[in-house]
C-alpha cells in the first residue's frame, strides 16, 4: 500500500483541522509537543504500514525544504 | 551467606622461561574472561589446543555481566557448564516496567515451554569465569591457562601470529598459527592495531550496585521510569545468587563518578530503593557507555572476539551474550581451518555473521538507551507520550522500550546456507538456531534436542521424513526422531520442525533443509558450509 496523498478528510476537513489546533488550548509548550507526539504514535499505530510510515516521515520533512 | 571468596589463581613460570623450551600451541588466546576461557574449551571440544594469556589473577571484580541469556546457557552447556550455572543461578523470565511507581505493563521472555534452559538466569561474572577455569582443567592436554602474563604487542606474518609477554620471571614470545584478542572493551590489540572503534558515546552516567540484603523480592527483573524514590530518573533491579542484588540508577549527564562512587552518596540513595531494608554495599561503579564496533573482526591471523570487538550498553545483556554468541561462531570454524580441513575463507563467514549480530546488537541497546535517555524537547515528549500512553493503550506498552533483551541474530543471508526446498511454515527457518525440544531416547530415559545435536555438524531428521543412512557423510551425526530413533516426548519437534531433514552446524544453527535429500545434496550442502578444502 502506497501513502495516500489525495484528499480523504470529506466535508469535515476544516472542523477537523480546527479541533487539532483546539486540543492545544491551553498547553505550554512541553505539553504541547507531547501532545503532538502522543496523536502521531496513536496514527502511526493505528496505519501499521511501515512503509506507508516512512513515506509520510519522508514527505513532511521534504516539506521543510519548500 | 558469605560473599565470594576470591582465591587468586597460581602463577607458574611459562615453559619458554623455565628452560623447558615452548609447549606452543595453534592457538593463543589473550585475556581469562568469560570470553576467552570459552573459547579454550570450545576449541578443546573440537581437539584444538591453546595458550590462554591473562595479565590478571583472578576472576572478575565485582559481578559486571550478570544476565545470561537461554543462547548462552545453551552454549555454556555444550562446554560443559550449562547445568552448573543453572543450579547456582537465579532463573527469572518476566519483566515488569513501572512509570512512576505503577506498572504499566510486563513481559514473559519465554512464553512456551519444551526447552532445557530458561529465558534468563542471573549470575555474577566472577561464578561464570570460576566454572570456565574449573572446567579448562578438564582439558589437560588442550588448554594452558597462564595467569600473571601480560602481552605487551602481537605480531602476524604469513605462518602464523605471536605474543611479546612480560612475566614476574621476565619476557618472552609466544607463537601459534591464530591468535584470539579477547582482552575486553579497552582492547591493547585493538589500540595497537589502531583500529576505528567506531560508534557513540553516551553521556549519561549511571551507578551500578551490588547489595547483599535479606529482601523477598520475586526472581523478576524490575524497571521504572521516573520512579517516586529516584525522581526523574530510570531505575532498575535484579536478583542474584548469595542474596545479592543488583541496583542500577540513572544520574543524569551532570554527574561526578567520583563523588557518585562515594559510600555516603551511594547509601542514601540505596536505602530509598530497599525501603528501609537493612543492607550491605558489596560492589559500586558509576559508567556511561558507548554503542561501537570496529569494522573488521578478522584481521588475517588475529581475530577479535567479544567487547574488544564491539560494546553496547548494558541494557539488553547483549555484551556478555554476544560475547559467547561470537565464541559460538568462531571456534568451530577456526577449529576446521587449524586442522586443515577447511580454507581460511571459511573465518570470513565468522566476520560476517558476527558483524550482523554486533550490529543487532548495537542498534537495539542504541534504541533502548535513546528511550531511556531522551534529548530534552521533541525526544523527551516522544518519550513521555509513550509512556503515558501505555498505562491504558495496549499498543504504547510495546512502543515503550526498558531493554530488549538478548536473542541470537537470525543468519537468513548467511552465505553458509543452501537453499530450502521444503516449503514448510513452522517456527524453525534456515538460518536460525535449532529450538530445542523434550525428547525421549530408546532406552527410555528424557533428554534434550540441542544435547543431541552436540556440538559437530549433525543431520536432524523429523516427522515423516525419510533419510537412508548411507546419505550422510562420515563424520556428521544423525540424529532420528521418530522410529528407530528419539521420541518426540511432547510433541514439540512435530510443532516446530515439521517433516524434514535438516543439516545443523556445529554452532548448532540450521544451515539446510530438505523434504528428502540424497547423498548428493548433503554433500553439496556441507562443502558450501564448510568452505571444505578439496582432498
Amino acid at each position: 500500500m502506497a501513502l495516500n496523498t489525495d484528499f480523504n478528510l470529506g466535508a469535515d476537513s476544516d472542523r477537523l483541522f480546527n479541533e487539532l489546533l483546539g486540543a492545544h488550548d491551553g498547553l505550554d509548550r512541553e505539553q504541547s509537543e507531547q501532545l503532538n507526539a502522543g496523536l502521531i504514535l496513536i496514527l502511526m499505530n493505528h496505519i501499521g504500514e511501515p512503509e506507508v510510515i516512512r513515506e509520510a516521515i519522508a514527505r513532511a520533512r521534504a516539506a521543510l525544504e519548500r | 551467606m558469605a560473599r565470594y571468596q576470591y582465591e587468586p589463581f597460581p602463577y607458574v613460570t611459562p615453559p619458554e622461561l623455565a628452560g623447558d623450551g615452548s609447549t606452543g600451541a595453534p592457538v593463543i588466546i589473550v585475556g581469562a574472561g568469560p570470553i576467552g576461557l570459552a573459547a579454550a574449551i570450545d576449541l578443546a571440544t573440537h581437539g584444538v589446543a591453546s595458550i590462554v594469556v591473562d595479565d590478571n589473577n583472578v576472576v572478575s571484580v565485582g559481578s559486571r555481566a550478570i544476565c545470561w541469556a537461554k543462547r548462552s546457557l545453551e552454549i555454556f552447556d555444550r562446554l560443559g557448564i550449562g547445568e552448573r550455572m543453572l543450579a547456582k543461578g537465579v532463573t527469572w523470565k518476566l519483566g515488569r516496567v513501572y512509570r512512576g511507581d505503577e506498572e504499566v505493563y510486563n513481559f514473559d521472555l519465554l512464553p512456551e515451554d519444551g526447552h532445557r534452559f530458561p529465558a534468563f538466569i542471573n549470575l555474577q561474572q566472577y561464578y561464570v569465569e570460576q566454572y570456565l577455569v574449573e572446567r579448562c582443567a578438564d582439558f589437560p592436554d588442550l588448554i594452558d591457562l597462564r595467569f600473571k602474563n601480560r602481552v605487551l604487542s602481537v605480531g602476524q606474518d604469513e605462518t602464523g601470529a605471536y605474543a611479546e609477554i612480560e612475566t614476574p620471571d621476565g619476557s618472552y614470545r609466544l607463537t601459534g598459527d591464530y591468535l584470539l584478542a579477547c582482552d575486553g572493551a579497552n582492547s591493547r590489540i585493538r589500540r595497537q592495531f589502531g583500529l576505528d572503534f567506531e560508534g557513540r558515546h553516551f553521556e549519561e552516567r549511571f551507578l551500578i550496585a551490588d547489595v547483599e540484603m535479606e529482601a523477598d523480592f520475586p526472581s523478576e527483573r524490575w524497571f521504572w521510569f521516573t520512579p517516586t524514590f529516584h525522581p526523574g530518573q530510570s531505575a532498575l533491579l535484579h536478583k542474584q545468587p548469595d542474596n545479592i542484588y543488583r541496583i542500577d540508577l540513572q544520574l543524569g549527564p551532570e554527574a561526578d563518578p567520583e563523588v557518585e562512587k562515594q559510600p555516603e552518596v551511594v547509601i542514601p540513595r540505596i536505602e530509598k530503593v530497599v525501603g528501609g531494608r537493612p543492607f550491605k554495599l558489596d560492589w559500586v561503579s558509576v559508567y556511561s557507555f558507548n554503542c561501537r564496533r570496529i569494522d573488521r573482526f578478522v584481521h588475517d591471523r588475529v581475530i577479535f572476539v567479544g567487547d574488544s570487538a564491539h560494546v553496547v550498553s548494558p541494557f539488553g545483556a547483549r555484551g556478555g551474550n554476544g560475547g559467547i554468541h561470537d565464541v559460538d561462531n568462531l571456534c568451530w570454524k577456526l577449529a576446521r581451518v587449524v586442522r586443515g580441513e577447511s580454507d581460511e575463507s571459511l573465518l570470513e563467514s565468522y566476520n560476517t555473521e558476527r558483524v550482523h549480530g554486533a550490529d543487532e546488537n548495537i542498534s537495539n541497546s542504541s534504541w533502548t538507551s535513546r528511550f531511556m535517555s531522551p534529548e530534552p524537547g521533541v525526544e523527551m515528549a516522544f518519550r513521555n507520550a509513550a509512556l503515558s500512553l501505555a498505562v491504558d493503550t495496549p499498543f504504547a506498552r510495546r512502543v515503550v522500550n526498558a531493554g530488549r533483551l538478548s536473542v541470537p541474530c537470525r543468519l537468513t543471508d548467511s552465505a553458509l546456507n543452501s537453499a530450502d526446498d521444503t516449503g514448510l511454515d513452522v517456527p524453525q527457518e534456515i538460518g536460525m538456531v535449532a529450538l530445542d525440544a523434550p525428547l525421549t531416547a530408546p532406552d527410555g530415559s528424557p533428554t534434550w534436542l540441542m544435547r543431541q545435536l552436540g556440538g559437530g555438524f549433525a543431520c536432524l531428521v523429523t516427522g515423516d521424513a525419510d533419510l537412508d543412512d548411507a546419505a550422510v557423510p562420515e563424520g556428521i551425526k544423525l540424529v532420528r526422531i521418530g522410529a528407530g530413533g528419539f521420541a518426540d516426548a511432547e510433541g514439540k519437534v512435530a510443532e516446530r520442525y515439521g517433516s524434514a531433514v535438516y543439516l545443523v552446524r556445529p554452532d548448532q544453527h540450521v544451515a539446510a533443509r530438505w523434504t528428502a535429500p540424497d547423498a548428493a545434496d548433503i554433500a553439496a550442502a556441507m562443502a558450501y558450509c564448510t568452505a571444505r578444502v578439496a582432498a
